[in-house]
């Protein structure tokens, strides 16, 4: 893995250069409270506990996620810094995940900073830490799933709106798959196990068994596995593209 | 798993450093290189010549091995970029045709970057970053944002981060495109300075830099070879090669250019504007391209004739280059 450490802390170190990640930051924290206190009605719930801020992350993701995945190759191959990063002798799969991880990260310290959440729990009662744990561990990884599908549409463009408008609709099929609304409209014309398939590949189910404090492994396979498919398409895009 | 960064400095497998064989490359159903084969020395700067869309910047982005060839094949110090693209990243020092570089980084932490990944660190990164900041004369603008740098500097930036790990090969991509006299100067004197013991790949479309710095030039035009040779060799093809531009003080014209036509060594008079109206301007194009100079002057002197201006070129590369690219003549 030469190349990964320096392309990792140039990426990182570029999203604080730029107001993106202070902008990202305040938005998503503001989001989040918004979203708990106002739309969840966290009061209200009378339960110290996480489950209503960790309810609304998969819709939140589907448009902050794209947001801080749109520039990750579509800037480089605007700017032409993409000549020059793919030129370094360095593995292509490397620099892609090195590029990945970076923003992962910083979406991680962002995720990080909501803990004045956990600090509220537990000041108003006392929550089982269980789900708390496992509430962000899931949320942070369906982040780096919607992520590396945000990755792999930057490649496939230099231009940042078309990426960001790309892996929201992707993104947002992977949530709706698991929507009560769809299944219950698929049971009503074929066999349950149909919308019970059709549910496995979305974000939403894998991520509510975790968030409810059940870590089954398969959910952390599907997670783990939509990261590593999306980055080998997204070398294999950067590749047909130079190819062309 | 091999460690790139282990590879030693090449030991000369020939005295080949860059040997492309049939190199091309189709877009679609547009060849933009056909079939390029040549083979540069160490110690050789091939300069790289065409019109805009000749295939130059094509070709170099393959023999850096950021796009593949759709056939044909090249080694850069022994390493085919087919087989061994990491390798022959590591002998190369590439600068891009716009010079890009990441805006929101510092000079000197862009350098750092780029070191890094090369893989070097502590002391020797350091001492490596201060040398090509020194080479390229950019340490006034060490802690200055790229995005703010000038065109020249930004340039030099691109040129310094391929300095870096002192590679046997260097291929630059236009690298005075948009600076001012006085920077395409320093530059064409840092490329002739670092010239001698590497390999240089250098395209561009200002012929007076084949001259200053080439020892080789090689013209392309439509991705095809059509001219080859040091920049001496080219001239020599030229209409003019060896022409003499007279200028006679005070002469009749029409009596002058029948004795010059008379000469047995020239094989044609141009008679050629002048401003001045007490001189008479004539262009001798000698027989066979030799040289007449001798010849001409000893005439001039046997018959007296008062000359003013007494000028021998030996051939324009701008024409040769107009003649091999758009098979017309100037």
């Amino acid at each position: 893995m030469n190349g990964f450490y320096p392309i990792f802390k140039r990426e990182l170190l570029a999203y604080f250069r730029s107001p993106v990640a202070y902008v990202f930051i305040i938005i998503f924290l503001a989001a989040n409270a918004g979203c708990t206190f106002l739309l969840g009605n966290f009061y209200n719930s009378q339960q110290a506990s996480l489950e209503i801020f960790f309810l609304f992350h998969p819709w939140l993701y589907l448009f902050l996620i794209p947001a801080v995945g749109m520039r990750l190759w579509a800037e480089e191959r605007r700017t032409g810094t993409s000549e020059l990063l793919l030129t370094f002798p360095v593995r292509m799969t490397t620099t892609v995940f090195a590029k990945f991880f970076a923003a992962w990260f910083f979406i991680g310290i962002a995720l990080l900073l909501t803990f004045p959440m956990i600090l509220t729990v537990h000041y108003l009662g006392s929550p089982d830490n269980g789900p708390i744990i496992t509430g962000y561990l899931g949320s942070f990884l369906m982040a780096g799933s919607y992520l590396a599908i945000a990755s792999c549409t930057s490649a496939m463009t230099k231009n940042q709106v078309i990426s960001f408008i790309l892996s929201v609709v992707i993104c947002l099929v992977l949530v709706l798959l698991g929507w009560g609304v769809l299944s219950d409209s698929l049971n009503a014309v074929f066999p349950v196990w149909i919308s019970d398939f059709v549910s496995q590949f979305s974000f939403t189910t894998h991520y509510d068994a975790i968030r409810r404090g059940v870590v089954d492994l398969r959910d952390l396979i599907y997670f783990i596995s939509i990261i590593i498919i999306m980055l080998i398409l997204n070398v294999v895009v950067l590749e047909s593209h130079k190819a062309s | 798993m091999y460690n790139l960064h282990n590879f030693k400095p090449i030991v000369i497998y020939s005295i080949f450093m860059i040997r492309v064989h049939a190199l091309s490359k189709n877009f679609n159903n547009f060849t933009a290189v056909d079939q390029v084969s040549f083979e540069v020395k160490r110690g050789e700067v091939l300069g790289f010549l065409g019109p805009n869309g000749a295939g130059k910047s094509t070709t170099m982005k393959m023999l850096t091995c950021f796009i593949p060839p759709s056939s044909g094949t090249a080694e850069i110090c022994g390493f085919s970029i087919l087989d061994n693209p990491l390798q022959v990243r590591a002998q190369i020092g590439y600068l891009p045709e716009s010079a890009p570089s990441y805006d929101e980084m510092m000079v000197g932490e862009f350098l750092n970057f780029v070191a890094e990944i090369r893989g070097y660190g502590g002391k020797e990164l350091r001492r490596r970053v201060s040398i090509v900041i020194e080479m390229t004369a950019l340490g006034e603008v060490k802690n200055q944002m790229i995005e703010t740098l000038s065109k020249g500097f930004r340039q030099r930036t691109c040129l310094a981060q391929a300095l870096l790990h002192d590679p046997p090969v260097l291929i630059l991509d236009e690298p005075t495109d948009g600076l001012d006299p006085n920077q395409k100067h320093e530059v064409r004197s840092l490329i002739s300075s670092i010239s001698e013991e590497r390999t240089i790949l250098i395209s561009t479309h200002i012929l007076e830099e084949v001259e200053a710095v080439c020892t080789r030039a090689m013209i392309i035009s439509a991705g095809k070879v059509v001219g080859y040779g040091t920049p001496d060799e080219l001239k020599s093809q030229s209409l003019y090669r060896n022409s003499v531009k007279v200028s006679v003080n005070g002469a009749d014209p029409k009596q002058l250019l029948k004795d010059f036509n008379e000469l047995d060594f020239v094989y044609s008079v141009e008679r050629l504007p002048e401003k001045r109206k007490d001189l008479v301007t004539m262009r001798l194009y000698p027989q066979n391209k030799e040289s007449i100079a001798l010849k001409l002057e000893q005439y001039l002197f046997s018959q007296q004739i008062p000359i003013e201006h007494f000028n021998v070129s030996l051939g324009r590369l701008d024409e040769v280059f107009r003649e091999l690219t758009t098979g017309k003549q100037s």
